[in-house]
């Protein structure tokens, strides 16, 4: 119980998986979905180490990337809802106009 | 050690399944899985605090978001499981792999050895040493998160507001307009009948039946019209046979034979019997 | 007031200041000049009185001229030489060109020769162009030209005689490209211009080798301070000045282009291209005395140009069936003659200029009755087509006559007395030289009688609707003033008074005893001659001459029909590699240079039409590229925290 390493392990397949999940899912939505899973998996690797060095900064940083990424949710939320109103889509690959 | 060997498996699986699942709303369903198992997690890591976030603002707040987005976006919407960017998923996958390998190779070569543990840290309660740094060392960035909330908050608003491309239509309009209507389609001018209001049902999907005994159309709502569940009102009338049966009471000899108007003329009588 | 070098014998320029009727110097260049600036800006609205206007204007510079002379005769004979400064032409640093004019007996010569015979031939001229409608500008480009060559002469510093170098060659293309509308004309224009372009290159790079060497381009304080030059500068300067000379005189190796420069108008042959613009180079190698005297080398190399140029003329003159080009031959040959007398040093400096007196007049006089004939046969050129012209032209084919016996060496004609004196000095020089001297001369009585005998003797041979006519006297009387000086001009020889009066410029000769005496030597002139006129009259003369050049002739007429091949030459040393180096320079240019600049340019384009597909507009598809980039960037941290 004193080792941390199996949870940052666990962190960074969390995170590897969010990872392709961005960019392989279309839906603006799921991609959202997986970088909050990003965003958690940092979390964990933040709390273990917290617990590695034995002080409370991981878990406040930890804390402070739940507030950002609640703020986050709710602009990026909000932006997907108004690409959604006026294209009929939640798809990323639709909001394609911005290229060559 | 035990919660995370159980729950270790539970969420990469989870996880991966917000990789492969077509229906957003399971996406969304499992990301819960990982958010709460992650809670445990957090607790066996010895940071309660967090675990009641996590659950509280995470799992609570942030996850309901993402399913109320879903509704107004709509359950239904699945991925479409062919790539259309030549390469991307291949490359995807690659580099995801890459990145896997790169993290768990290079977390493996490193020794942490054995942890410090937060029982000193925790001493005064996980929540009152989270506060004491909170709001000494980290009070700038506190401070700052709340402005960034705000800001995300108006943020927010500013884009899901709508702007009123014509006047708000108030009573006397409504009024005209259905008025103006009346005049040139001879639409109805009064309130739609309520459904089933004369007929033996008075459920939704039941249509109100017209004094000449036929089924007032506009008394159900267009939704369940275009579902196909509208229930015919003579279609509900094959029981009258049994019941007046059942008291005795047999005024037609060729009630069978009957046309349907005729049950439907009755469906007052019935009705009123109710 | 003229002094020495020590031992040299050469004498420096020390000119008194101007006054009295030489004060009018500048007027001397002044009137064609400005006769020039008249009649080319003026345009049409001269065109009626625009060519009498340019007769005038010489005839009033010769007036003037001929007042300077006898002025000048008038003075000591150690105070002729006479200074106009006129004006700084320019100042930059240590060089300081003034706008001086040097009138001294050696362009007090020049003066007359360039103004009378200048004017003969501008009143000539109305008659010759009376129907051309370009007669004006014809006129305006003969005024400048008169001008320029004014000021070649006059000038006091070399930089003043290359403005008049270049400005008589820029009126030598006009008007050898007169009639422009003929596209062999334009390209003989072309050609002389490119040609004298080498020359040209030889004096600029003198003058500024004089400026290095001396620190002026003033013949005053260059013929001072020449003694203190080193000899090889000296040479080198010599051969520069040669350089130029041979480009302006046609001498050999650049003198392809005076036959080609006869498809001008005739009088402009006469005037430039037989009597004073190609006579330029023997004035420069004279005028350079104080160069050349110090430089025995650079006066071998020209002797053996000349002696080269001189048979090359004559042997072109020969075989040439065009009157014109046959008389430029004999034109290349007799400069040929001046330049020798002017290689020879200071024994030959006097009889060199007195030559190139004798020449000016008879063959501008032939020049001039070429002109006559060509007019009465409708402008045909091929002498072939003429014979028996005599009896329709008799006035031309007199003065004709007299020509051509001062250009063979009659006795007592001019040429007789001038030719005469070079191949003398050549013979007392070296007899090799002397005897190709007189060997040309042989040349010369063939050819020269091999055209007479052409032209104006034998069977008709005219071509049809040709009806030869005398021409009108405002024609002939220039040509009958031309063949009296022809004539007389061997006057300027007795009790030798041209050597005594150029001696001021040229120093004078020390006496020595020639070889062979001097009458010996002119006999056996005289007999040479002879036998080159019989020559003719057995070969030419004697027989039928066919209307068609023969082609099975030999190696030696189909040379000199060829110019000896001086095209040839040239266009194998230096017009091939020229056009070859210029195709492959444009080769380079377009595939090489362009291809590198135009070459970046496409590439970026093309990489930026491929490398913007990359900006395919699909989020997924940056966040891939950002992956790859964090991979990049966390395998680098791996790989230095490895090392």
């Amino acid at each position: 119980m004193d080792d941390v390493t199996p949870y940052v392990v666990l962190s960074g397949i969390l995170f590897t998986i969010g990872c392709v999940g961005v960019l392989t899912r279309r839906n603006a939505i799921v991609v959202f979905m997986s970088v909050e899973l990003m965003l958690n998996a940092s979390n964990l690797a933040l709390v273990a180490f917290a617990k590695q060095h034995g002080n409370l900064d991981g878990q406040i940083a930890a804390f402070f990337v739940m507030v950002v990424a609640a703020a986050e949710v709710v602009v990026g939320l909000a932006i997907i809802m108004t690409i959604f109103r006026t294209r009929r889509s939640a798809s990323v690959d639709d909001a394609s106009l911005l290229k060559y | 050690m035990v919660a995370f060997w159980i729950l270790a498996p539970i969420m990469v699986i989870a996880a991966l399944g917000i990789l492969f699942v077509r229906k957003a709303v399971h996406a969304a369903l499992l990301l819960a899985v990982v958010m709460m198992s992650l809670a445990v997690l957090y607790l066996a890591l010895e940071a309660p605090f967090l675990f009641a976030v996590q659950i509280i603002v995470y799992t609570g707040a942030i996850l309901m978001l993402f399913l109320f987005v879903l509704m107004l976006v709509g359950v239904d919407a699945s991925d479409s499981v062919v790539e259309t960017i030549r390469g991307q998923r291949a490359f995807a996958i690659a580099g995801g792999v890459g990145l896997g390998v790169l993290l768990v190779t290079g977390l493996g070569q490193i020794t942490l050895g054995t942890a410090v543990g937060l029982d000193d840290a925790n001493a005064p309660g996980n929540i009152q040493a989270l506060a004491n740094i909170l709001f000494s060392r980290y009070v700038f960035a506190f401070e700052t998160t709340s402005a960034l909330l705000i800001t995300a908050a108006v943020g927010a608003m500013v884009l899901a507001h709508r702007e009123r491309l014509t006047p708000k239509a108030g009573q006397p309009e409504r009024a005209a307009q259905r008025m103006q209507d009346y005049a040139e389609k001879g639409a109805h001018l009064g309130p739609l009948p309520p459904p089933g209001v004369y007929a033996r049902h008075n459920a939704v999907d039941t249509p109100a039946l017209l004094p000449d005994g036929t089924a007032a159309e506009s008394s159900v709502s267009r939704v369940l019209a275009a579902r196909g569940t509208v229930r015919s009102a003579p279609a509900l009338a094959d029981d009258i046979e049994e019941i007046e049966h059942q008291i005795g009471w047999a005024p037609h000899a060729g009630r069978d034979a009957a046309p349907p108007a005729s049950t439907t003329e009755e469906a007052p009588a019935t009705g009123g019997e109710h | 007031m003229y002094a020495f070098h020590e031992g040299g014998g050469i004498p420096v320029v020390d000119p008194s200041s101007a006054d009295g009727v030489f004060s009018l110097l500048w007027l001397v260049v002044a009137l064609p000049l400005a006769g020039a600036a008249i009649l080319l800006i003026g345009g049409k609205y001269t065109d009626r009185w625009g060519h009498l206007l340019g007769a005038a204007l010489p005839i009033g510079s010769f007036a003037l001229s001929l007042a300077m002379f006898v002025s000048l005769l008038g003075r000591e004979e150690d105070d002729r030489q006479v200074v106009q400064e006129l004006y700084t032409w320019f100042q930059t640093g240590h060089l300081d060109v003034g706008m001086d004019l040097l009138y001294d007996p050696l362009s007090a010569l020049f003066l007359l020769l360039i103004t009378g015979v200048g004017s003969l031939i501008h009143v000539y001229s109305i008659g010759y162009m009376a129907h051309d409608p370009r007669r004006r500008r014809f006129f305006g480009y003969l005024n400048l030209f008169v001008a320029a060559m004014l000021m070649l002469v006059l000038s006091e510093n070399y930089l003043g005689l290359f403005l008049g170098w270049e400005g008589v060659g820029l009126a030598s293309y006009l008007l050898i490209g007169f009639w422009q509308h003929k596209p062999s004309a334009a390209a003989a224009a072309k050609k002389a211009f490119v040609i004298n372009r080498v020359g040209d290159m030889g004096m600029s790079l003198a003058i500024m080798l004089f400026f290095i060497t001396f620190g002026s381009t003033s013949f005053a304080v260059i013929s001072a301070g020449a003694g203190e030059a080193s000899q090889t500068t000296m040479t080198i300067l010599g051969l520069l000045l040669l350089l130029g000379a041979c480009g302006k005189s046609a001498q050999f190796p650049l003198q392809a282009w005076l036959l080609d420069a006869m498809e001008g108008p005739t009088p402009v042959s006469a005037l430039i291209h037989a009597a004073t613009m190609v006579t330029a180079g023997v004035y420069l190698v004279v005028r350079s005395n104080f160069v050349f005297e110090l430089a025995p080398d650079a006066q071998t190399v020209v002797v053996i140009v000349a002696v080269i140029s001189l048979l090359w003329g004559a042997w072109i003159g020969c075989a040439k069936d065009d009157i014109k080009k046959a008389l430029a031959g004999s034109t290349m040959s007799q400069i040929g003659y001046m330049m020798l007398g002017a290689g020879l040093g200071v024994a030959g400096y006097a009889f060199a200029i007195f030559h190139l007196l004798t020449h000016g007049f008879f063959k501008a006089n032939m020049f001039l009755g070429a002109g006559s004939v060509m007019h009465g046969m409708n402008d045909d050129v091929d002498m072939r087509h003429y014979g028996a012209v005599r009896k329709a032209m008799p006035v031309t084919y007199l003065t004709f006559a007299m020509g051509y016996l001062a250009i063979i060496g009659f006795p007592g004609f001019s040429g007789f007395w001038s030719k005469d004196k070079i191949i003398e000095t050549a013979l007392a020089d070296n007899w090799i030289v002397g005897l190709c001297a007189l060997l040309g001369a042989g040349i010369t009585g063939f050819y020269m009688t091999r055209l007479m005998l052409m032209t104006f003797f034998g069977e008709k041979r005219w071509e049809r609707d040709v009806h030869p006519h005398e021409s009108p006297s405002v024609m002939t009387i220039p040509l009958i003033v031309l063949a009296a000086l022809s004539v007389l001009g061997g006057v300027m020889l007795a009790g030798d008074w041209i050597v005594d009066f150029l001696s001021p410029v040229t120093g004078v000769a020390p006496h020595e005893d020639p070889p062979l005496p001097a009458i010996a030597v002119t006999v056996i002139a005289v007999c040479v001659v002879a036998i080159g006129v019989a020559l003719a009259w057995f070969l030419v003369g004697k027989r039928e001459v066919p209307r068609v050049a023969p082609q099975e002739v030999s190696f030696v007429t189909r040379a000199g029909r060829e110019e000896v091949y001086g095209n040839v030459i040239n266009d194998t040393l230096v017009v091939n590699p020229g056009r070859h180096l210029t195709s492959a320079l444009l080769t380079t240019d377009k595939y090489v240079v362009d291809g590198v600049l135009t070459g970046g340019p496409v590439t970026i384009g093309v990489a930026a039409q491929v490398g913007r597909r990359v900006q395919n507009g699909f989020v997924r598809s940056y966040a891939l590229s950002i992956l790859g980039g964090a991979l990049l960037v966390a395998l680098a941290l791996l790989a230095v925290n490895a090392v």
